[in-house]
C-alpha cells in the first residue's frame, strides 16, 4: 500500500513525459521572427488561423535577425527552429551554404482569382529556399510631441546643428551606410556603386562619424519606438511598422520620414533538417496566402509581397486608418527610396561588419 | 601511524601477521586501495562532467582557431593540386591546377551539402580578401559549361579579380586544413603579396584595440573594488556580529539578484531621462539639455560592473580579516607605532592573502564579462568577449571566433602564471 502510494507520482510524472513526448512528435512547430508588433501581426494573421485549420501547434521566438543560429542547429544536425523570418541577403547566403531546405513554388496557393503563386508574387521574392511575406523598409522617425518642426530629408537626420538631440541607429552597418550617403548627397541609384569602392565606404564612414557622438544604438526593432517615447533620442531610424504600431496603437505622436527609406523583404525559409518539415512547409504556403498576407496588412504596416493582396488591404484592425498610404511601396513614400542590394550585401557584410565595429570602439 | 607501527615492531624484518595469515601490510594496503577507489568513484561523475562541458568544447575550440577544412572538402584535387605551385617564381599557378579548380567547381556546383558549397569556399576565402565571396557562385555558373581548356584563361577571363596573384595566394593557403590565418586576422594582421604577414589598414584594426582595453578596465574594475571592498570588509569584521550580519546581508542581497536585473536596474537609474540624471536636474545641479551621458558606454560598463563584481571582493577580504585577531594591531600601537605604521606594518600584510584572492577573482571573472557590457557597454565600453559573441552569434564566423578565445585564454594562463611567480597561488586564502 505504502508503496504503491509513493509510486504513484512516479506512474503520473512518467505518463506525463510520456505524453508530452507526444504533444511534440505531433505538429507543432517552432516559428522564428523579430518579436514586438511584427511578431504580434503574424500571430494574428498567421499563427491563429494556421492553428484553427490544421489543429497544430506554434511556438514562437524571437531574434534579431543572421544566420548564425541557422548554421548552428543545422551544422549541430539538431534543427529546433522550423520557419523562420529572415531579410534577404541572408536568406541568399543561407541557401548557398546548404543551410535551408528547398522550397516548392508550386505548391503554395493561387491568388483568389486563380493566378497561380508564381505570377502572383512580386517579381524578384521567390528564391530558391525562400518565399517573400512582406516588404518593411528602414525610416526614420520623431517625436510631434517634442519637436513640432520636425526634419524632412535624410540630410535634416545628420544635422545635429538644425535638429539637436540624440539619435538612434541600428548597431549593424546595414542601411545605416546607405543612409550616410544619400544624406551626403548621393542619388539613391547611385548608393550601392559608390558604397562598392574604398572611397564610398571612407564617406559614408565619415559621415556617421559627424554624429557618431550623439548617437544611441539600438539592435532590437521594439527598441527605437521606446527610445523616443523615453526620450533618449530626438530622432531614431526604425522599422516603419513598429512606429507606425506606436502611432496607431499606442496613440504616439510619432512622424515617419520616408525621405531616403531602405526598403528589404522578410522572406519565410526552413532550415534543412527540421523533423517537421511537411507541417513547416504547410505553414508558409498557408501564411503567404493572399488573404492571410492582406490580414497582416491590417496588424502592422508592412507591404505583403503578392499583388493579389493589395486591393485587399484595408484599415488598421481596430482603427479607422487606411493602411494603404503607410506602406513602404506606397507611390508617395518612394520619391527617394532605395532597395536594399543583397548581392552586395552578401559579397561586404563581413568586411563591412569589421569595419563598423572597429569605427565603433574608436 | 606510520611511526607508531615502526615503534612497535622491533624487528622490522620479520612482517606483522593478521589473525588470518595476511601480512598486515598487505591487507593494510589492500583496505587503502579500496578506499581510494571508492574515494575516485565519488569523483567520476564531476570529472566527467568536467571533461563533458570543459575539456571537450576548448579542446574543440582550440582546433577549429586553426583546423577549417572548407576548401580542401568542396575542391579536393584543387587543394592538392595548388600545393605544388611556387608562388615566388611564377605569378599563377599552371594549367594543371587550373583545369583541377574547374573539373572540382563543376563537381561542387550541385552539392547542397551544408558545409560543402561553392558558397561556402565564397565565405571562407572572402573572410581573407574581402569582396570575393559571390565570385565563386558567379564563377561557379559560367564554369559549368565549360569543357575544355586551356582552362587558365578561361578561368581568368571570368572577372577582373581573378587576375589578381593575392586571391591565388590567399586560394593555396586556404586549401590547407590548418591555417594560422585566423590567428593573424585576431592580430589585426594580414598577409601581404609576398606572403609576409602585415598590419591590417588602421580602419579595420580592431581586436588588439579591444584585448588591451579589455586588460585596462578589467584592471581598473579591479582597482576600483579593492578601494571599496577593503574599508567595508574591515568594517564587517570588527563590528559586533549583529550589526554586522546585517550589513553582510547587504552586501549579499544584490549577490543573489539576477545579474540582468541589476544590469538593468542601473540602466533606469544612469540613463539620460534616468533617476540621477532627473534629480541633479531638478535640483539645478545640471542644465536639463545638458545631462551627462553615464550609461551605453565605458563609465557604465565600469560602474555597473564594479557593482557586480564587489562581492567577490568583499568575500575573501572578510573570511580573512575575521581571523586576524584585533589585539595584533593594539600591541602594535601599545609599542608605539602610529597608526598608519601599524597598519602598514601589521595589519595590511595579514590581510594580502584575501587581497590576493579578491583581486585575482575579480580581474579574470572581469576579463571574459559578457552580458553587462553587452546591454550597458554603448560603443566604447565593449569588451573581448563581445566581440567573440559577435563572431559566433551574428557573423558566423567561428575558427576567428575561436582564435580570439584561444588567445583571451593564453591571456590569462599568463596572467595566472605571472602571479603565480610573484604573489605565488599559496598565498591566496577565499575563506
Amino acid at each position: 500500500m505504502k508503496l504503491s502510494n509513493k509510486l504513484i507520482p512516479v506512474a503520473s510524472g512518467i505518463a506525463l513525459a510520456v505524453s508530452a513526448f507526444g504533444v511534440q512528435a505531433a505538429d507543432s512547430i517552432t516559428v522564428v521572427s523579430w518579436g514586438g508588433a511584427y511578431t504580434k501581426s503574424q500571430v494574428e494573421a498567421y499563427h491563429k488561423p494556421w492553428i484553427a485549420a490544421t489543429g497544430n501547434q506554434i511556438k514562437s521566438e524571437d531574434y534579431n535577425g543572421g544566420i548564425a543560429e541557422i548554421k548552428a542547429q543545422v551544422e549541430a544536425g539538431n534543427v529546433s527552429w522550423d520557419v523562420v523570418d529572415v531579410e534577404l541577403s541572408d536568406a541568399i547566403r543561407a541557401c548557398d551554404e546548404g543551410l535551408l531546405e528547398e522550397m516548392d513554388h508550386s505548391s503554395l496557393p493561387a491568388a483568389p482569382d486563380g493566378t497561380p503563386a508564381t505570377d502572383d508574387f512580386l517579381p524578384g521574392t521567390l528564391y530558391d529556399c525562400a518565399v517573400a511575406s512582406i516588404v518593411w523598409s528602414t525610416i526614420f522617425a520623431y517625436d510631434k510631441a517634442k519637436m513640432a518642426e520636425g526634419p524632412a530629408t535624410i540630410a535634416d537626420f545628420f544635422d545635429t546643428a538644425k535638429f539637436p538631440g540624440k539619435r538612434g541607429l541600428r548597431k549593424n552597418p546595414k542601411a545605416n551606410l546607405e543612409m550616410a550617403l544619400m544624406a551626403d548627397g548621393v542619388p539613391a541609384g547611385d548608393v550601392y556603386e559608390v558604397l562598392g569602392t574604398d572611397e564610398g565606404v571612407d564617406r559614408a564612414f565619415a559621415k556617421l562619424d559627424s554624429i557618431k557622438d550623439e548617437v544611441v544604438w539600438w539592435e532590437a526593432g521594439a527598441q527605437p519606438p521606446q527610445l523616443l517615447a523615453d526620450g533618449e533620442v530626438a530622432i531614431t531610424t526604425a522599422y516603419n511598422g513598429r512606429i507606425f504600431n506606436a502611432v496607431a496603437g499606442e496613440d504616439r505622436e510619432f512622424e515617419i520620414v520616408w525621405d531616403g527609406q531602405v526598403y528589404d523583404l522578410d522572406l519565410w525559409v526552413v532550415p534543412k533538417g527540421t523533423p517537421n518539415k511537411e507541417a513547416a512547409m504547410d505553414f508558409v504556403a498557408f501564411s503567404t496566402a493572399t488573404e492571410q498576407l492582406a490580414a497582416q496588412a491590417s496588424y502592422i504596416s508592412y507591404g505583403p509581397a503578392r499583388v493579389s493582396s493589395g486591393p485587399l488591404v484595408g484599415k488598421f484592425h481596430n482603427k479607422d486608418i487606411d493602411m494603404a498610404p503607410q506602406m513602404p511601396t506606397a507611390e508617395a513614400n518612394l520619391t527617394n527610396a532605395l532597395q536594399n542590394d543583397f548581392e552586395f550585401w552578401a559579397d561586404n557584410q563581413d568586411q563591412l561588419s569589421e569595419r563598423f565595429n572597429a569605427w565603433l570602439a574608436k | 601511524m606510520a611511526t607508531a607501527a615502526h615503534d612497535l615492531t622491533s624487528n622490522p624484518s620479520a612482517p606483522l601477521i593478521a589473525d588470518d595469515g595476511v601480512p598486515l601490510k598487505q591487507k593494510l594496503a589492500r583496505t587503502t586501495r579500496r578506499q581510494r577507489i571508492r574515494a575516485f568513484m565519488l569523483t567520476v561523475p564531476l570529472l566527467a562532467f568536467l571533461v563533458i562541458t570543459f575539456v571537450f568544447p576548448i579542446g574543440k575550440m582550440l582546433v577549429r582557431s586553426v583546423n577549417n577544412p572548407t576548401v580542401a572538402n568542396v575542391l579536393p584535387n584543387f587543394a592538392t593540386a595548388i600545393q605544388s605551385w611556387d608562388e615566388t617564381s611564377s605569378d599563377y599557378p599552371d594549367e594543371a591546377v587550373f583545369e583541377a579548380f574547374v573539373t572540382d567547381m563543376q563537381a561542387a556546383r550541385k552539392v547542397r551539402e551544408i558545409g560543402k558549397t561553392v558558397a561556402n569556399v565564397g565565405v571562407r576565402v572572402n573572410y581573407e580578401i574581402p569582396g570575393t565571396g559571390s565570385l565563386f557562385k558567379s564563377a561557379s555558373r559560367k564554369l559549368a559549361k565549360v569543357e575544355e581548356g586551356p582552362y587558365k584563361e578561361v578561368v581568368l577571363d571570368l572577372h577582373k579579380k581573378w587576375n589578381n596573384p593575392l586571391l591565388w595566394q590567399t586560394l593555396k593557403r586556404v586549401s590547407n586544413e590548418n591555417t594560422a590565418t585566423f590567428y593573424v586576422a585576431a592580430l589585426d594582421r594580414t598577409y601581404d603579396i609576398d606572403g609576409n604577414v602585415v598590419a591590417k589598414k588602421e580602419e579595420l584594426q580592431i581586436y588588439v584595440n579591444i584585448f588591451w582595453r579589455t586588460l585596462w578596465l578589467s584592471a581598473l574594475i579591479t582597482g576600483i573594488c579593492l578601494v571599496l571592498a577593503y574599508p567595508v570588509s574591515y568594517l564587517l569584521s570588527v563590528l559586533p556580529l549583529k550589526t554586522s550580519n546585517l550589513l553582510m546581508i547587504m552586501v549579499l542581497l544584490p549577490f543573489w539578484t539576477s545579474l540582468l536585473v541589476r544590469t538593468t536596474a542601473w540602466i533606469a537609474i544612469l540613463q539620460s531621462n534616468g533617476i540621477i540624471n532627473n534629480i541633479l536636474v531638478w535640483a539645478n545641479v545640471i542644465g536639463d539639455d545638458s545631462r551627462p551621458q553615464m550609461i551605453y558606454n565605458q563609465t557604465g560598463t565600469i560602474i555597473a560592473m564594479v557593482h557586480i563584481l564587489l562581492p567577490f571582493m568583499v568575500l575573501p577580504l572578510f573570511s580573512v580579516m575575521k581571523t586576524i585577531p584585533p589585539s595584533y594591531m593594539r600591541a602594535a600601537r601599545s609599542m608605539g607605532g602610529s597608526w598608519a605604521y601599524s597598519f602598514r606594518r601589521i595589519y595590511l600584510p595579514q590581510t594580502l592573502p584575501g587581497v590576493a584572492a579578491g583581486t585575482l577573482l575579480v580581474f579574470i571573472l572581469a576579463i571574459g564579462y559578457y552580458i553587462t557590457p553587452a546591454l550597458v557597454g554603448g560603443q566604447d565600453g565593449l569588451l573581448i568577449s563581445n566581440l567573440i559573441a559577435f563572431h559566433v552569434r551574428s557573423s558566423g564566423n567561428w575558427s576567428l571566433a575561436a582564435a580570439l578565445g584561444t588567445l583571451l585564454l593564453v591571456v590569462i594562463l599568463v596572467l595566472y602564471w605571472l602571479y603565480n611567480k610573484f604573489i605565488g597561488v599559496d598565498n591566496l586564502k577565499f575563506g
